[in-house]
């Protein structure tokens, strides 16, 4: 009788990369749906593109580094990765946009570096701030949510303005995003930090209809969203909390004492933690296990050092958002992050 | 102290980092009892089953044993015997597939049992508490119990801790799936096993023993804190059950909140553990005399029929086992000696199971995940999530891929237990431990080469400081031997010409003795004593490194100081020739010594018609047929002075040849040299009435080159003499020529001896009047020489060959010649 012969341990959790990445793909749904209700169908259609793009540039980049093309799709890594980036851009930008986000975020970002697990970066964040500083027009081209725009649009309109750029009426994007008062409006961040520099108060500010008492209209609720998503990845045991609490603590913590010090400035916490993409960033983009901190102890100053980036780049930078610019740099701190926070090795220097 | 005491005996638990849950699988084997199998066909009994030295064999091929007889004694350290599990026949001693992740073969003893299964003469211990350490100690030694937990440390060496302990750990915890057996151990024989540990307390003293146990197991638990009732040293604690809670040092912390020291064992920290099947192999040996020769096994897995624990005799063959137990194997069956977990597959079932053996799993392909294919590592650090030992399981497995061993010992690698939950909770399926366990191999070869190296290197040094010093010392030995050897010889050159001054004084002012000494292979220090003046020949002379060289150069200053001494100032001049050749090519270096002899006198002839002229033409031929050429030597030697006596009637010329022939054609050459020395005399004879001239001609020939050297010599002595004659027409002219060829540097050496001739000259005066006393050997030659002095006060010149030989023919000779 031939036995087979193995390396123990001889059983495994049925952990596997493709239930991982699936089950964060399936945490966005709760924001997702909210970014539906809110801004119309257009992430959807940004969402088919980037799936079929990510798709169709991972197997190509597969077939030209001669590697088998299935396992590294089935993985559901670069599903991930389109999931994020089309829930990140505006709705309606044009269609190239989220194509050419996939094309960088997969072959350069991902497969030049190695392939999963060797990216130093984010991919869907590194994709998001080249469309950002590359295309900042349409990358900036929110639309208010839908109960404050003009002249609503239907899914077909959507559809032509993604890949025509007019709807079928001759609306281009800018006049669709026009208000009922006629002025185009811009993200509750946005509106926020330009009011300030006007001289408004926040509070002032905040009577424009984009706001509720809290948060930006909708945006509070997609960010409620992540947060039931995120809230269940950690009941999941998909990711672990010290990323997303030292994370939304510190912006928090920095928020408060900036409303306290300056409260005719400073927006405050709560606007802060349910405002942009923070609740995303928090659980979804932040604790992308490979470009995060692998130690408890690294995972708890890498969140914190984003969450204060964060916070210094919305109050004092010249960007509205700031979580892809945060992750992306603090990527950068990994390694040394890594290396000055190994843990104790039982029966290193304990106490006897 | 007393806090940490109070607390464990509260029942507290501390926890250890990491740890998973994998399914338990325990049921399928612990609820029914023990059962025993039927003795096997055949027992394969390895000698090794523990950590340590093999024992030494007992048995032979063919011997009939009894069950529990020792097949092996105790050698070395750490070395525990083996046993007969059954009665029968040792069948072969032969290499077996051993019960190993490689299964390389083991020396094993097979036994094929008789049936009777008939015990060797127990010795049962009523009351162990009578016994002493010592013969605990023993006991356990002999019984061959070793670790049965998994390790196989040899027992009795823990028992025999020296350094105080303060907590028994008895690991009790059984944290693999699927193994129970030390469940129903304790279940069944849970008396048994607080015995054992009572006999460890009695060994130990420790202060207090706990018993830890998952709480999955709570009949043994009941069952166990029953027995350990009496005992109030015992405290059966309850651990939660969480992979790996069993690891030793999992355990420490978790029943005392210690770590044992990354380098070190549980003793340092006063801490001893052993396990529970171990504690009753000890009570077995220590009470009823039983040596380890059987243990519970707990055969499973869905691919048995009957899952269950059985008592199966040590080298009971796995099949065995399957068998009895009812096995159906699926396709590609794998077989696990060991849990899950940290046990290993087996390529055969035909090996005898060990002291450690303590589950066999023979799952299917449902119950155990399949492994997948490996994929990339996502830095999830599930795994440093799930490490009991807080390593960086992700971070070691990059380094293990790239094989920065460097980083792998910075990160701790040689910390990880192996236990598996890394690679259990990856997601990628990266099979962690594998990685681990070949870069600890590697690292330990890189250690091993590295340590190699550096010894190499070591003696490598070592031998290069050697060499260095005993060149040094050579070179010093070559610096300090001249400079002594001068100053020895200075003084013996100042006592010499001390002496010569007092004789000459005494003795007749004008004789003129001509002593030619041939000293073959005499004494040196004699040569040393008899030379005059020879200080700067002397240091040079020093220079060589063979006695054997410089001893002829002896001889040779001897033959100058005797050519010398017969100068006097007006009489006789003697000339001597002194040619050595020491060349292989002895024969041709002869014949030119001869031709240098036979020119020299006849050169020296015409100069002087009143005094005699000798020329001696001392032929050295130094050969392997030595004493033959030298009877001969002897023979010239003594014709010499026959042959001065007639040619010189008012003043004798002597002429002392001393011909030395060392060739291998010595007698050829020596003949020749004899002629030429002969014909020296009558061509002398006539030359010279009153002043002598002396033309000595000192050919040596030191080299191989002899031939060259040889006719640098010749050239040199037959000049010399040439110019000396006129400067001295009344006086005698001593012109001798030195002519040394030094092997390579011949003609350099040549000018050397030219500049010692003045020197030779000046003691010349002297010499001849200390020639006779210092020629004591060669009375008969001297004898011969005195009348002739006599007859001629003023111009008597004496020529005085002496020449030494240990040929003891010489004398005889030389009487019958004179």
């Amino acid at each position: 009788m031939k036995l087979t012969m193995a390396s123990s341990p001889h059983n495994h959790s049925h952990k596997s990369l493709t239930r991982l990445m699936l089950s964060v793909i399936a945490a966005c749904i709760p924001g997702l749906i909210a970014q539906v209700f809110f801004f119309g169908t257009g992430v959807l259609i940004q969402l088919v593109l980037a799936l079929v793009a990510v798709s169709v540039f991972e197997a190509a980049i597969m077939l030209i580094r001669k590697r088998p093309v299935w396992p590294a799709l089935s993985d559901g890594s670069a599903w991930l990765t389109a999931v994020l980036l089309a829930l990140s851009i505006p709705p309606l930008a044009p269609w190239w946009i989220i194509v050419i986000g996939c094309l960088f975020s997969i072959v350069i970002v991902k497969q030049l570096y190695g392939g999963l697990g060797f990216n130093l970066f984010n991919p869907a964040m590194a994709a998001y701030v080249l469309l950002l500083v590359s295309f900042p027009v349409q990358m900036t081209a929110w639309l208010p949510v839908t109960d404050l725009i003009n002249t609503p649009i239907g899914f077909a309109d959507q559809l032509r303005l993604i890949f025509t750029d007019f709807t079928a009426s001759g609306f281009s994007l800018d006049q669709v995003r026009a208000g009922v008062d006629g002025l185009t409006m811009a993200t509750p961040l946005d509106t926020v930090k330009t009011d300030i520099a006007h001289g408004l108060t926040v509070t002032e500010s905040m009577q424009k209809p984009i706001f509720n008492e809290w948060a930006g209209l909708g945006w509070a609720w997609v960010n409620l969203g992540f947060l039931a998503g995120g809230l269940y990845l950690l009941k999941a045991k998909i990711i672990n909390w010290h990323i997303p609490v030292s994370f939304i603590v510190t912006l928090a913590v920095c928020s408060a004492i900036g409303y306290i010090a300056s409260p005719g400035t400073e927006p405050g916490t709560l606007f802060h933690l349910l405002s942009g993409a923070t609740m995303m960033g928090a659980f979804f983009i932040a604790t992308d296990p490979v470009s995060a901190a692998t130690t408890n102890k690294g995972r708890l100053i890498y969140g914190a050092l984003i969450g204060l980036l964060i916070y210094l780049i919305r109050t004092f930078g010249g960007f509205p958002d700031a979580i892809a610019f945060s992750v992306l740099l603090i990527n950068i701190a990994v390694p040394l992050i890594d290396y000055y926070t190994q843990p104790r090795t039982y029966g290193h220097g304990a106490v006897k | 102290m007393d806090k940490l005491l109070e607390q464990i005996k509260k029942g507290t638990v501390w926890a250890f980092p990491g740890g998973i849950h994998p399914p338990q699988q325990k049921s399928l084997s612990n609820s029914a009892s023990i059962t025993r199998l039927p003795l096997p066909d055949k027992l394969i009994v390895a000698l090794k089953q523990h950590i340590g030295a093999n024992g030494k064999l007992l048995v032979e091929k063919g011997q009939y044993v009894l069950k529990g007889q020792p097949l092996t004694e105790p050698a070395a350290n750490w070395s525990v015997p083996v046993h007969a599990p059954s009665s029968g026949v040792v069948t072969d001693i032969a290499p077996m597939p051993s019960a190993h992740p490689s299964a390389l073969p083991e020396l094993s003893v097979i036994i094929e049992p008789d049936g009777k299964d008939e015990w060797v003469a127990l010795n049962k211990n009523k009351n162990p508490a009578e016994l002493s350490h010592d013969e605990l100690i023993n006991i356990i030694h002999q019984a061959g119990i070793s670790g049965m937990g998994g390790a196989g440390f040899p027992t009795y060496v823990k028992a025999d801790t020296k350094q105080p302990i303060e907590f028994l750990i008895v690991n009790a915890v059984e944290c693999e799936p699927y193994i129970t057996a030390d469940d129903v151990l304790m279940r069944e024989h849970a008396k048994e096993v607080i015995q054992g540990i009572e006999i460890m307390q009695q060994l130990l003293n420790p202060t207090l023993c706990i018993v830890g146990i998952e709480d999955n197991k709570p009949e043994a638990i009941a069952a166990m804190k029953q027995a350990a009732e009496h005992n109030s040293k015992i405290i059966i604690q309850t651990v939660p059950t969480i992979y790996p809670s069993g690891g030793e040092k999992q355990l420490i912390k978790l029943l005392t909140n210690r770590e044992v020291p990354s380098i070190g064992i549980p003793a340092d920290i006063g801490i001893l553990v052993h396990n529970t099947g171990t504690l009753f192999a000890v009570q077995q040996a220590v009470y009823e005399g039983k040596p380890l020769i059987e243990r519970i096994v707990t055969v499973t897995g869905n691919t048995i029929h009957k899952p269950g624990n059985v008592w199966a005799l040590l080298g009971t063959e796995i099949k065995h086992l399957l068998d009895c137990q009812g096995f159906s194997p699926v396709p590609q069956q794998s077989v696990v000696m060991g849990g899950p977990m940290m046990g290993f597959t087996l390529p055969t079932v035909r090996i005898g199971i060990v002291k450690t053996t303590n589950c066999i799993l023979a799952p299917d392909h449902k119950e155990l995940a399949e492994p997948g294919p490996e994929k990339a590592c996502i830095r999830c650090s599930a795994c440093a999530d799930a490490c009991p030992a807080s390593l960086l399981p992700q971070q070691l497995q990059w380094f293990a891929k790239s094989k920065e061993y460097d980083k792998l010992q910075e990160h701790n690698l040689f910390d990880c237990i192996e236990c598996g939950a890394c690679a259990y909770v990856c997601p990628s399926e990266i099979p962690l431990v594998q990685y681990y366990r070949i870069a600890k191999v590697e690292i330990k070869e890189q250690q091993a080469d590295k340590i190699k190296a550096d010894r190499a290197k070591e003696r490598f040094d070592a031998r290069k400081e050697r060499l260095e010093r005993e060149q040094e010392e050579r070179q010093n030995r070559h610096k300090r031997k001249p400079a002594a050897k001068s100053a020895d010889e200075k003084q013996k050159v100042a006592e010499a010409l001390a002496r010569v001054k007092n004789k000459s004084d005494n003795g007749d002012e004008k004789s003129a003795v001509a002593a030619a000494i041939a000293r073959a292979k005499a004494k040196k220090q004699q040569g040393e004593e008899l030379e005059p003046d020879n200080s700067e020949v002397a240091k040079e002379r020093a220079l060589r490194k063979e006695q054997a060289r410089k001893y002829k150069e002896q001889k040779s200053q001897t033959d100058e100081s005797a050519e010398t001494a017969p100068v006097d100032d007006k009489k006789s001049a003697v000339a001597a020739a002194i040619a050595r050749a020491k060349a292989k090519k002895a024969a041709q270096a002869l014949d030119n010594a001869e031709q240098a002899t036979n020119e020299e006198p006849q050169s020296a002839a015409p100069v002087d018609d009143k005094k005699a002229a000798v020329a001696a033409a001392i032929a050295r031929a130094k050969a392997k047929k030595a004493a033959k050429a030298l009877e001969e030597a002897e023979q010239t030697v003594s014709e010499a002075p026959q042959s001065d006596t007639p040619a010189d009637d008012k003043k004798a010329a002597v002429a002392a040849a001393i011909a030395r022939a060392k060739a291998k054609k010595a007698a050829k050459a020596l003949e020749e040299a004899e002629q030429t020395v002969s014909e020296a005399p009558q061509t002398d004879a006539p030359v010279d009435d009153k002043k002598a001239a002396v033309a000595a001609a000192i050919a040596r020939a030191k080299a191989k080159k002899a031939a060259k050297a040889l006719e640098e010599a010749e050239q040199a002595t037959s000049e010399e003499p040439q110019s000396d004659t006129p400067v001295d027409d009344k006086k005698a002219a001593v012109a001798a020529a030195i002519a040394r060829a030094k092997a390579k540097k011949a003609a350099k050496a040549l000018e050397d001896t030219e500049q010692t001739q003045p020197q030779e000259l000046q003691v010349d005066s002297a010499a001849p009047k200390s020639a006779e006393s210092n020629t004591d050997d060669s009375s008969v030659l001297i004898n011969a020489d005195k009348p002739k002095s006599a007859d001629d006060k003023k111009k008597a010149a004496v020529a005085a060959a002496i020449a030494r030989a240990k040929a003891k023919k010489l004398q005889k000779e030389g009487n019958n010649q004179s």
